[in-house]
Protein backbone atom coordinates (compact mmCIF):
# COMPACT_ATOMS: atom_id res chain seq x y z
CA UNK A 1 0.00 0.00 0.00
CA UNK A 2 1.25 3.48 -0.78
CA UNK A 3 0.35 6.82 0.80
CA UNK A 4 1.01 8.67 -2.43
CA UNK A 5 -1.80 11.14 -3.00
CA UNK A 6 -3.88 9.77 -0.14
CA UNK A 7 -3.33 12.62 2.31
CA UNK A 8 -2.97 16.40 2.22
CA UNK A 9 -1.29 18.90 4.52
CA UNK A 10 -3.98 21.53 4.92
CA UNK A 11 -2.93 23.45 8.01
CA UNK A 12 0.41 24.62 9.41
CA UNK A 13 1.31 27.00 12.20
CA UNK A 14 4.55 28.18 13.75
CA UNK A 15 4.20 29.91 17.12
CA UNK A 16 5.58 33.45 16.86
CA UNK A 17 7.15 33.40 20.33
CA UNK A 18 10.80 32.60 20.85
CA UNK A 19 10.70 32.96 24.64
CA UNK A 20 7.61 31.82 26.50
CA UNK A 21 8.13 32.94 30.08
CA UNK A 22 4.44 33.27 30.90
CA UNK A 23 2.89 30.44 28.91
CA UNK A 24 2.71 26.85 30.13
CA UNK A 25 3.87 23.95 28.00
CA UNK A 26 0.33 22.57 27.68
CA UNK A 27 -0.98 26.00 26.67
CA UNK A 28 1.69 26.26 23.96
CA UNK A 29 0.52 22.92 22.53
CA UNK A 30 -3.08 24.13 22.56
CA UNK A 31 -2.17 27.46 20.98
CA UNK A 32 -0.32 25.88 18.06
CA UNK A 33 -3.18 23.42 17.58
CA UNK A 34 -5.62 26.36 17.32
CA UNK A 35 -3.29 28.08 14.88
CA UNK A 36 -2.97 25.15 12.51
CA UNK A 37 -6.68 24.34 12.60
CA UNK A 38 -7.53 27.98 11.85
CA UNK A 39 -5.03 27.94 8.98
CA UNK A 40 -6.78 24.89 7.55
CA UNK A 41 -10.28 26.27 8.09
CA UNK A 42 -11.14 23.37 10.41
CA UNK A 43 -12.22 23.26 14.05
CA UNK A 44 -11.21 21.20 17.03
CA UNK A 45 -14.26 19.01 16.68
CA UNK A 46 -13.06 17.87 13.26
CA UNK A 47 -9.91 16.30 14.73
CA UNK A 48 -10.10 12.53 15.14
CA UNK A 49 -6.39 11.68 15.09
CA UNK A 50 -3.67 13.16 17.32
CA UNK A 51 0.11 12.91 17.11
CA UNK A 52 2.72 14.15 19.58
CA UNK A 53 6.13 13.13 20.91
CA UNK A 54 8.29 13.37 24.01
CA UNK A 55 7.91 17.13 24.35
CA UNK A 56 4.22 16.80 25.29
CA UNK A 57 3.73 17.07 29.07
CA UNK A 58 2.43 14.45 31.45
CA UNK A 59 1.31 11.25 29.75
CA UNK A 60 1.85 12.87 26.36
CA UNK A 61 -1.03 12.15 24.04
CA UNK A 62 -3.36 11.25 26.88
CA UNK A 63 -2.65 14.43 28.82
CA UNK A 64 -2.92 16.64 25.76
CA UNK A 65 -6.14 15.02 24.51
CA UNK A 66 -7.58 15.60 27.99
CA UNK A 67 -6.33 19.21 28.13
CA UNK A 68 -7.54 20.15 24.66
CA UNK A 69 -10.73 18.09 24.82
CA UNK A 70 -10.07 15.98 21.74
CA UNK A 71 -12.35 13.11 20.71
CA UNK A 72 -9.96 10.64 19.09
CA UNK A 73 -10.17 7.37 17.22
CA UNK A 74 -6.45 7.32 16.39
CA UNK A 75 -3.40 8.27 18.48
CA UNK A 76 0.34 7.98 17.74
CA UNK A 77 3.07 9.18 20.09
CA UNK A 78 6.08 7.93 18.14
CA UNK A 79 9.23 9.42 19.66
CA UNK A 80 12.29 9.82 17.45
CA UNK A 81 13.58 13.09 18.90
CA UNK A 82 13.50 16.12 16.64
CA UNK A 83 12.55 14.02 13.63
CA UNK A 84 9.32 12.82 15.30
CA UNK A 85 7.00 15.30 13.59
CA UNK A 86 8.21 14.43 10.09
CA UNK A 87 7.60 10.78 11.00
CA UNK A 88 4.14 11.82 12.26
CA UNK A 89 3.14 13.28 8.89
CA UNK A 90 3.96 9.96 7.23
CA UNK A 91 2.14 8.02 9.93
CA UNK A 92 -0.85 10.36 9.67
CA UNK A 93 -0.98 9.75 5.92
CA UNK A 94 -0.92 5.99 6.56
CA UNK A 95 -3.70 6.23 9.13
CA UNK A 96 -5.80 8.38 6.81
CA UNK A 97 -5.20 6.03 3.86
CA UNK A 98 -6.30 3.12 6.05
CA UNK A 99 -9.43 4.95 7.18
CA UNK A 100 -8.33 5.12 10.81
CA UNK A 101 -8.82 8.89 11.01
CA UNK A 102 -9.67 11.72 8.66
CA UNK A 103 -8.26 14.86 10.33
CA UNK A 104 -4.87 14.36 12.00
CA UNK A 105 -3.39 17.00 14.30
CA UNK A 106 0.35 17.04 15.08
CA UNK A 107 1.70 19.35 17.81
CA UNK A 108 5.11 20.30 19.17
CA UNK A 109 5.98 22.79 21.94
CA UNK A 110 8.71 23.52 24.44
CA UNK A 111 10.27 26.11 26.75
CA UNK A 112 14.01 25.37 26.96
CA UNK A 113 14.90 29.09 27.13
CA UNK A 114 12.35 29.96 29.80
CA UNK A 115 13.52 26.95 31.80
CA UNK A 116 17.21 27.82 31.37
CA UNK A 117 18.04 24.38 29.97
CA UNK A 118 21.71 23.76 29.07
CA UNK A 119 20.58 22.36 25.76
CA UNK A 120 23.69 21.47 23.86
CA UNK A 121 26.44 21.90 26.40
CA UNK A 122 25.52 19.56 29.26
CA UNK A 123 25.57 15.78 28.82
CA UNK A 124 22.03 14.43 28.73
CA UNK A 125 21.24 11.48 30.96
CA UNK A 126 18.14 9.50 30.10
CA UNK A 127 18.37 7.47 33.32
CA UNK A 128 20.33 4.49 34.60
CA UNK A 129 18.10 2.01 32.75
CA UNK A 130 19.08 3.39 29.33
CA UNK A 131 21.39 0.61 28.10
CA UNK A 132 24.04 2.99 26.73
CA UNK A 133 24.31 5.26 29.78
CA UNK A 134 27.09 3.43 31.65
CA UNK A 135 29.19 3.27 28.48
CA UNK A 136 28.68 6.83 27.29
CA UNK A 137 27.53 9.29 29.97
CA UNK A 138 30.78 9.17 32.02
CA UNK A 139 32.66 10.49 28.97
CA UNK A 140 30.63 13.70 28.80
CA UNK A 141 28.72 13.30 25.53
CA UNK A 142 26.87 16.56 24.87
CA UNK A 143 24.73 17.15 21.82
CA UNK A 144 27.35 19.44 20.34
CA UNK A 145 30.45 17.29 20.87
CA UNK A 146 28.73 14.24 19.44
CA UNK A 147 27.82 16.12 16.25
CA UNK A 148 31.32 17.61 16.31
CA UNK A 149 32.84 14.12 16.11
CA UNK A 150 30.85 13.49 12.92
CA UNK A 151 32.15 16.78 11.52
CA UNK A 152 35.73 15.94 12.51
CA UNK A 153 35.54 12.58 10.78
CA UNK A 154 33.97 14.09 7.65
CA UNK A 155 36.81 16.62 7.46
CA UNK A 156 39.39 13.88 7.92
CA UNK A 157 37.92 11.51 5.37
CA UNK A 158 36.72 13.93 2.68
CA UNK A 159 38.66 17.15 3.22
CA UNK A 160 35.59 19.15 4.21
CA UNK A 161 36.52 22.55 5.68
CA UNK A 162 35.10 24.85 8.34
CA UNK A 163 34.59 27.51 5.65
CA UNK A 164 32.41 25.10 3.64
CA UNK A 165 30.32 24.31 6.73
CA UNK A 166 30.05 28.05 7.39
CA UNK A 167 28.31 28.56 4.04
CA UNK A 168 25.30 26.68 5.45
CA UNK A 169 24.94 29.21 8.26
CA UNK A 170 25.54 32.06 5.81
CA UNK A 171 22.68 30.83 3.61
CA UNK A 172 20.36 30.47 6.63
CA UNK A 173 21.19 34.01 7.75
CA UNK A 174 20.55 35.40 4.26
CA UNK A 175 17.04 33.94 4.53
CA UNK A 176 16.43 34.87 8.19
CA UNK A 177 16.92 38.58 7.53
CA UNK A 178 13.49 38.53 5.84
CA UNK A 179 11.73 36.67 8.69
CA UNK A 180 10.42 39.12 11.31
CA UNK A 181 10.00 36.28 13.82
CA UNK A 182 13.54 34.90 13.43
CA UNK A 183 15.64 34.95 16.60
CA UNK A 184 18.77 35.91 14.65
CA UNK A 185 18.18 38.26 11.71
CA UNK A 186 21.69 39.56 11.10
CA UNK A 187 23.38 38.37 7.92
CA UNK A 188 26.71 36.72 8.72
CA UNK A 189 29.78 35.99 6.60
CA UNK A 190 31.94 32.89 6.34
CA UNK A 191 34.67 34.74 8.24
CA UNK A 192 32.29 35.60 11.05
CA UNK A 193 31.26 31.95 11.39
CA UNK A 194 34.77 30.52 11.46
CA UNK A 195 36.00 33.22 13.84
CA UNK A 196 33.13 32.76 16.30
CA UNK A 197 34.15 30.99 19.53
CA UNK A 198 34.97 27.29 19.25
CA UNK A 199 32.43 25.23 21.18
CA UNK A 200 33.54 21.68 20.38
CA UNK A 201 36.23 21.19 17.71
CA UNK A 202 35.53 21.73 14.84
CA UNK A 203 32.11 23.33 15.49
CA UNK A 204 31.99 27.05 16.31
CA UNK A 205 29.18 28.86 18.06
CA UNK A 206 27.72 29.92 14.70
CA UNK A 207 27.72 26.30 13.49
CA UNK A 208 25.10 25.64 16.18
CA UNK A 209 21.35 26.21 16.02
CA UNK A 210 19.46 28.62 18.22
CA UNK A 211 17.69 27.66 21.45
CA UNK A 212 14.08 28.85 21.42
CA UNK A 213 10.73 28.36 23.09
CA UNK A 214 7.56 27.97 21.10
CA UNK A 215 6.29 25.24 18.86
CA UNK A 216 4.19 24.44 15.86
CA UNK A 217 1.42 22.26 14.53
CA UNK A 218 0.39 20.50 11.33
CA UNK A 219 -3.01 19.28 10.13
CA UNK A 220 -3.12 16.37 7.68
CA UNK A 221 -6.36 15.20 6.15
CA UNK A 222 -8.00 13.04 3.50
CA UNK A 223 -8.48 14.07 -0.14
CA UNK A 224 -12.22 14.42 0.48
CA UNK A 225 -11.82 16.85 3.38
CA UNK A 226 -9.00 18.74 1.64
CA UNK A 227 -11.10 19.36 -1.47
CA UNK A 228 -13.77 21.10 0.62
CA UNK A 229 -11.26 23.57 2.12
CA UNK A 230 -10.24 26.94 0.74
CA UNK A 231 -6.47 26.60 1.23
CA UNK A 232 -4.00 25.66 -1.53
CA UNK A 233 -3.70 21.90 -1.56
CA UNK A 234 -0.37 20.29 -0.62
CA UNK A 235 -0.33 16.60 -1.38
CA UNK A 236 1.84 14.03 0.40
CA UNK A 237 3.75 12.05 -2.23
CA UNK A 238 6.13 9.92 -0.22
CA UNK A 239 7.56 9.37 3.22
CA UNK A 240 10.46 7.36 4.59
CA UNK A 241 11.74 6.75 8.08
CA UNK A 242 14.79 5.03 9.51
CA UNK A 243 16.74 4.55 12.71
CA UNK A 244 20.52 4.49 12.56
CA UNK A 245 22.53 3.25 15.53
CA UNK A 246 25.99 2.05 16.50
CA UNK A 247 25.52 -1.41 14.96
CA UNK A 248 27.12 -3.18 17.92
CA UNK A 249 30.27 -1.09 17.61
CA UNK A 250 30.60 -0.90 13.79
CA UNK A 251 30.36 2.88 14.07
CA UNK A 252 30.47 4.98 10.90
CA UNK A 253 29.99 8.71 11.48
CA UNK A 254 30.02 9.63 7.79
CA UNK A 255 26.40 8.87 7.01
CA UNK A 256 22.94 9.07 8.59
CA UNK A 257 19.66 7.19 8.34
CA UNK A 258 18.79 9.52 5.46
CA UNK A 259 20.51 6.97 3.20
CA UNK A 260 17.48 4.77 3.90
CA UNK A 261 14.64 7.22 4.56
CA UNK A 262 15.48 9.32 1.49
CA UNK A 263 15.37 6.57 -1.15
CA UNK A 264 12.20 5.17 0.45
CA UNK A 265 10.47 8.55 0.17
CA UNK A 266 11.69 9.17 -3.37
CA UNK A 267 10.61 5.68 -4.46
CA UNK A 268 7.13 6.19 -3.04
CA UNK A 269 6.86 9.60 -4.68
CA UNK A 270 8.22 8.29 -7.99
CA UNK A 271 10.67 11.22 -8.07
CA UNK A 272 14.41 11.89 -7.97
CA UNK A 273 16.41 14.56 -6.11
CA UNK A 274 16.62 16.59 -9.33
CA UNK A 275 12.82 17.01 -9.24
CA UNK A 276 12.89 18.84 -5.89
CA UNK A 277 12.68 22.64 -6.03
CA UNK A 278 13.05 23.40 -2.33
CA UNK A 279 14.39 21.50 0.71
CA UNK A 280 13.89 21.94 4.44
CA UNK A 281 16.83 20.11 6.00
CA UNK A 282 17.16 19.64 9.75
CA UNK A 283 19.92 22.01 10.82
CA UNK A 284 20.75 21.39 14.46
CA UNK A 285 24.30 22.09 13.33
CA UNK A 286 25.83 22.95 9.98
CA UNK A 287 27.28 19.43 9.70
CA UNK A 288 23.79 17.93 10.02
CA UNK A 289 22.77 19.66 6.78
CA UNK A 290 25.92 18.77 4.88
CA UNK A 291 25.81 15.03 5.62
CA UNK A 292 22.04 14.86 5.07
CA UNK A 293 22.25 16.48 1.62
CA UNK A 294 24.81 13.85 0.62
CA UNK A 295 22.73 11.03 2.05
CA UNK A 296 19.57 12.19 0.26
CA UNK A 297 21.43 12.11 -3.05
CA UNK A 298 21.66 15.85 -3.79
CA UNK A 299 25.42 15.32 -4.24
CA UNK A 300 27.86 12.43 -3.95
CA UNK A 301 29.14 11.24 -0.57
CA UNK A 302 32.04 13.42 0.46
CA UNK A 303 31.13 16.23 -1.94
CA UNK A 304 28.79 18.05 0.47
CA UNK A 305 31.39 20.70 1.28
CA UNK A 306 31.72 21.74 -2.34
CA UNK A 307 27.96 21.48 -2.86
CA UNK A 308 26.98 23.89 -0.08
CA UNK A 309 29.74 26.44 -0.75
CA UNK A 310 29.45 29.74 -2.59
CA UNK A 311 25.79 30.31 -1.81
CA UNK A 312 24.39 27.19 -3.44
CA UNK A 313 21.70 26.92 -0.73
CA UNK A 314 20.60 30.59 -0.95
CA UNK A 315 17.20 31.19 -2.53
CA UNK A 316 17.52 33.09 -5.80
CA UNK A 317 21.28 32.49 -5.88
CA UNK A 318 22.04 28.78 -5.68
CA UNK A 319 20.71 25.56 -7.19
CA UNK A 320 19.06 24.19 -4.07
CA UNK A 321 17.34 26.76 -1.82
CA UNK A 322 17.06 25.45 1.74
CA UNK A 323 15.45 26.55 5.01
CA UNK A 324 14.10 29.83 3.67
CA UNK A 325 12.65 30.75 7.08
CA UNK A 326 16.19 30.86 8.49
CA UNK A 327 15.91 27.32 9.82
CA UNK A 328 17.12 26.18 13.20
CA UNK A 329 20.41 27.96 12.67
CA UNK A 330 18.79 31.42 12.71
CA UNK A 331 15.01 31.35 13.03
CA UNK A 332 13.63 28.82 15.46
CA UNK A 333 14.38 25.44 17.04
CA UNK A 334 11.39 25.14 19.38
CA UNK A 335 11.78 22.62 22.20
CA UNK A 336 15.19 21.70 20.74
CA UNK A 337 13.25 19.78 18.12
CA UNK A 338 13.33 21.18 14.61
CA UNK A 339 11.40 18.65 12.55
CA UNK A 340 8.01 20.30 12.69
CA UNK A 341 9.14 23.73 11.50
CA UNK A 342 10.88 22.00 8.57
CA UNK A 343 7.50 20.81 7.32
CA UNK A 344 5.91 24.21 7.97
CA UNK A 345 8.34 26.14 5.74
CA UNK A 346 8.13 23.49 3.00
CA UNK A 347 4.34 23.91 2.99
CA UNK A 348 4.70 27.71 2.85
CA UNK A 349 6.94 27.32 -0.20
CA UNK A 350 4.52 24.97 -1.96
CA UNK A 351 1.63 27.35 -1.27
CA UNK A 352 3.65 30.32 -2.50
CA UNK A 353 3.36 31.85 0.98
CA UNK A 354 7.05 32.12 1.86
CA UNK A 355 8.46 35.64 2.19
CA UNK A 356 8.57 37.13 -1.34
CA UNK A 357 12.33 37.65 -1.06
CA UNK A 358 12.93 33.93 -0.51
CA UNK A 359 9.94 32.36 -2.33
CA UNK A 360 11.17 29.78 -4.84
CA UNK A 361 9.66 30.27 -8.29
CA UNK A 362 7.40 27.48 -9.56
CA UNK A 363 7.89 25.54 -6.33
CA UNK A 364 5.88 22.44 -7.18
CA UNK A 365 7.85 19.78 -5.27
CA UNK A 366 9.45 20.19 -1.82
CA UNK A 367 11.24 17.89 0.58
CA UNK A 368 11.37 18.12 4.37
CA UNK A 369 13.84 16.08 6.37
CA UNK A 370 14.15 15.53 10.11
CA UNK A 371 17.05 14.17 12.17
CA UNK A 372 16.63 13.45 15.88
CA UNK A 373 19.10 12.12 18.42
CA UNK A 374 22.87 11.65 18.16
CA UNK A 375 24.05 12.09 14.59
CA UNK A 376 25.09 8.79 12.98
CA UNK A 377 25.16 6.85 16.26
CA UNK A 378 21.59 6.79 17.58
CA UNK A 379 19.10 8.87 15.69
CA UNK A 380 15.86 8.91 13.77
CA UNK A 381 15.70 10.06 10.16
CA UNK A 382 12.52 11.01 8.37
CA UNK A 383 12.04 12.24 4.81
CA UNK A 384 8.80 13.71 3.48
CA UNK A 385 8.12 14.69 -0.14
CA UNK A 386 5.13 16.88 -0.97
CA UNK A 387 3.77 18.60 -4.04
CA UNK A 388 1.50 21.51 -4.80
CA UNK A 389 -1.62 20.26 -6.51
CA UNK A 390 -2.21 22.41 -9.54
CA UNK B 1 49.24 18.31 29.89
CA UNK B 2 47.86 17.51 33.28
CA UNK B 3 45.94 20.51 34.55
CA UNK B 4 42.75 20.19 36.58
CA UNK B 5 40.84 17.02 35.72
CA UNK B 6 37.16 16.71 34.99
CA UNK B 7 35.20 14.74 37.57
CA UNK B 8 33.85 11.70 35.78
CA UNK B 9 30.41 10.56 36.96
CA UNK B 10 30.09 6.98 38.11
CA UNK B 11 28.65 4.51 35.57
CA UNK B 12 25.50 2.76 36.78
CA UNK B 13 26.25 -0.95 37.23
CA UNK B 14 23.64 -3.68 36.84
CA UNK B 15 23.67 -7.49 36.79
CA UNK B 16 24.14 -7.44 33.03
CA UNK B 17 27.34 -5.39 33.20
CA UNK B 18 28.73 -6.26 36.66
CA UNK B 19 31.48 -8.46 35.19
CA UNK B 20 32.62 -5.67 32.86
CA UNK B 21 33.06 -3.22 35.72
CA UNK B 22 34.79 -5.78 37.96
CA UNK B 23 37.30 -6.33 35.15
CA UNK B 24 37.63 -2.56 34.73
CA UNK B 25 38.51 -2.24 38.43
CA UNK B 26 41.22 -4.85 37.81
CA UNK B 27 42.56 -2.93 34.79
CA UNK B 28 41.14 -5.08 31.99
CA UNK B 29 38.89 -3.93 29.17
CA UNK B 30 36.34 -6.57 28.21
CA UNK B 31 34.09 -6.76 25.17
CA UNK B 32 31.57 -9.42 24.20
CA UNK B 33 31.81 -11.93 21.38
CA UNK B 34 28.98 -14.08 20.06
CA UNK B 35 29.71 -17.80 19.91
CA UNK B 36 26.94 -18.30 17.35
CA UNK B 37 27.94 -15.76 14.71
CA UNK B 38 31.47 -14.91 15.84
CA UNK B 39 30.92 -11.14 15.89
CA UNK B 40 32.44 -9.07 18.69
CA UNK B 41 30.32 -6.20 19.98
CA UNK B 42 30.40 -3.18 22.29
CA UNK B 43 28.81 -1.94 24.53
CA UNK B 44 28.41 -5.45 25.96
CA UNK B 45 25.01 -7.17 25.96
CA UNK B 46 23.85 -10.70 26.85
CA UNK B 47 21.92 -10.98 23.56
CA UNK B 48 24.02 -10.54 20.41
CA UNK B 49 22.96 -7.39 18.50
CA UNK B 50 23.98 -9.03 15.22
CA UNK B 51 22.28 -12.45 15.24
CA UNK B 52 20.13 -12.41 18.38
CA UNK B 53 21.82 -15.40 20.00
CA UNK B 54 22.17 -15.51 23.79
CA UNK B 55 25.51 -17.32 23.51
CA UNK B 56 27.70 -14.28 24.12
CA UNK B 57 30.93 -14.50 26.09
CA UNK B 58 33.29 -11.99 27.65
CA UNK B 59 36.59 -11.49 25.83
CA UNK B 60 39.68 -9.69 27.12
CA UNK B 61 40.99 -7.04 24.76
CA UNK B 62 44.56 -5.93 24.23
CA UNK B 63 43.52 -2.45 25.30
CA UNK B 64 45.04 -1.06 22.10
CA UNK B 65 43.24 0.91 19.45
CA UNK B 66 43.24 3.95 17.17
CA UNK B 67 41.26 7.17 17.34
CA UNK B 68 38.36 7.06 14.83
CA UNK B 69 37.14 10.57 15.67
CA UNK B 70 37.29 13.04 18.55
CA UNK B 71 36.28 16.51 19.67
CA UNK B 72 37.74 18.76 22.33
CA UNK B 73 34.86 20.35 24.21
CA UNK B 74 36.18 23.87 24.73
CA UNK B 75 33.09 25.24 26.45
CA UNK B 76 33.37 22.94 29.48
CA UNK B 77 34.73 24.37 32.77
CA UNK B 78 37.60 21.92 32.28
CA UNK B 79 37.98 21.22 28.54
CA UNK B 80 38.13 17.53 27.70
CA UNK B 81 38.44 15.29 24.67
CA UNK B 82 35.62 12.92 23.80
CA UNK B 83 36.46 10.30 21.19
CA UNK B 84 35.52 7.13 19.41
CA UNK B 85 38.36 4.61 19.56
CA UNK B 86 38.42 1.54 17.33
CA UNK B 87 39.83 -1.43 19.25
CA UNK B 88 42.24 -3.92 17.68
CA UNK B 89 39.48 -6.49 18.18
CA UNK B 90 37.07 -4.53 15.95
CA UNK B 91 34.42 -2.60 17.84
CA UNK B 92 34.52 1.19 18.12
CA UNK B 93 33.71 2.68 21.51
CA UNK B 94 33.00 6.08 23.06
CA UNK B 95 35.71 7.23 25.46
CA UNK B 96 37.87 10.14 26.59
CA UNK B 97 41.44 10.77 25.53
CA UNK B 98 43.44 11.49 28.70
CA UNK B 99 47.03 12.36 29.58
CA UNK B 100 47.39 14.04 26.19
CA UNK B 101 47.97 17.51 24.79
CA UNK B 102 44.41 18.45 23.81
CA UNK B 103 45.74 20.32 20.77
CA UNK B 104 47.83 17.36 19.60
CA UNK B 105 45.09 14.71 19.31
CA UNK B 106 44.68 13.31 15.80
CA UNK B 107 42.41 10.84 14.02
CA UNK B 108 44.36 7.65 13.40
CA UNK B 109 46.52 8.16 16.49
CA UNK B 110 47.40 4.94 18.33
CA UNK B 111 46.13 4.82 21.89
CA UNK B 112 46.11 2.45 24.83
CA UNK B 113 43.48 2.00 27.52
CA UNK B 114 44.09 3.76 30.83
CA UNK B 115 41.33 3.40 33.36
CA UNK B 116 40.27 6.65 35.03
CA UNK B 117 38.64 6.85 38.48
CA UNK B 118 35.04 8.01 38.69
CA UNK B 119 33.02 9.82 41.32
CA UNK B 120 32.16 6.92 43.60
CA UNK B 121 31.96 4.12 41.05
CA UNK B 122 34.25 1.75 39.16
CA UNK B 123 36.90 3.26 36.86
CA UNK B 124 35.98 3.79 33.22
CA UNK B 125 38.05 2.87 30.15
CA UNK B 126 39.73 6.02 28.84
CA UNK B 127 42.65 6.04 26.44
CA UNK B 128 46.05 7.73 26.37
CA UNK B 129 48.49 8.08 23.46
CA UNK B 130 50.37 4.78 23.02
Amino acid sequence: MTIKGKAYVVGVFEHPTRKADDVSLAQLHAEVARGALADAGLSKGDVDGYFCAGDAPGLGGLSMADYMGLKLRHIDTTETGGSSYVVHVGHAAQAIAAGKCSVALITLAGRPRAEGMATGTAPRNYGAAAPDVAFEFPFGPTVVNQYAMAAMRHMHQFGTTSAQLAWIKVAASQHAQHNPHALLRDVVTVDEVVSSPMVADPLHRLDCCVITDGGGAIVVTSPEVAKALARPRVRVLGAGEAVKHQAGGKIDLTYTGAVWSGPAAFAEAGLRPADVKYVSIYDSFTITVLITLEDLGFCDKGQGGKFVADGNLISGVGRLPFNTDGGGLCNNHPANRGGLTKVVEAVRQLRGEAHPRVQVKNCDVALAHGTGGSLATRHGSATLIMERES
Amino acid sequence: MSGPQRTIPAPPVNTETKRFWEAAAAGTLLIKRCEACGEPHYYPRPICPFCGSDRTTWVETSGRGTIYSYSVFRRAPVPYAIAYVTLEEGPTMMTNIVDADLDGIRIGQRVRVRFTPTDGGPPVPTFAPA
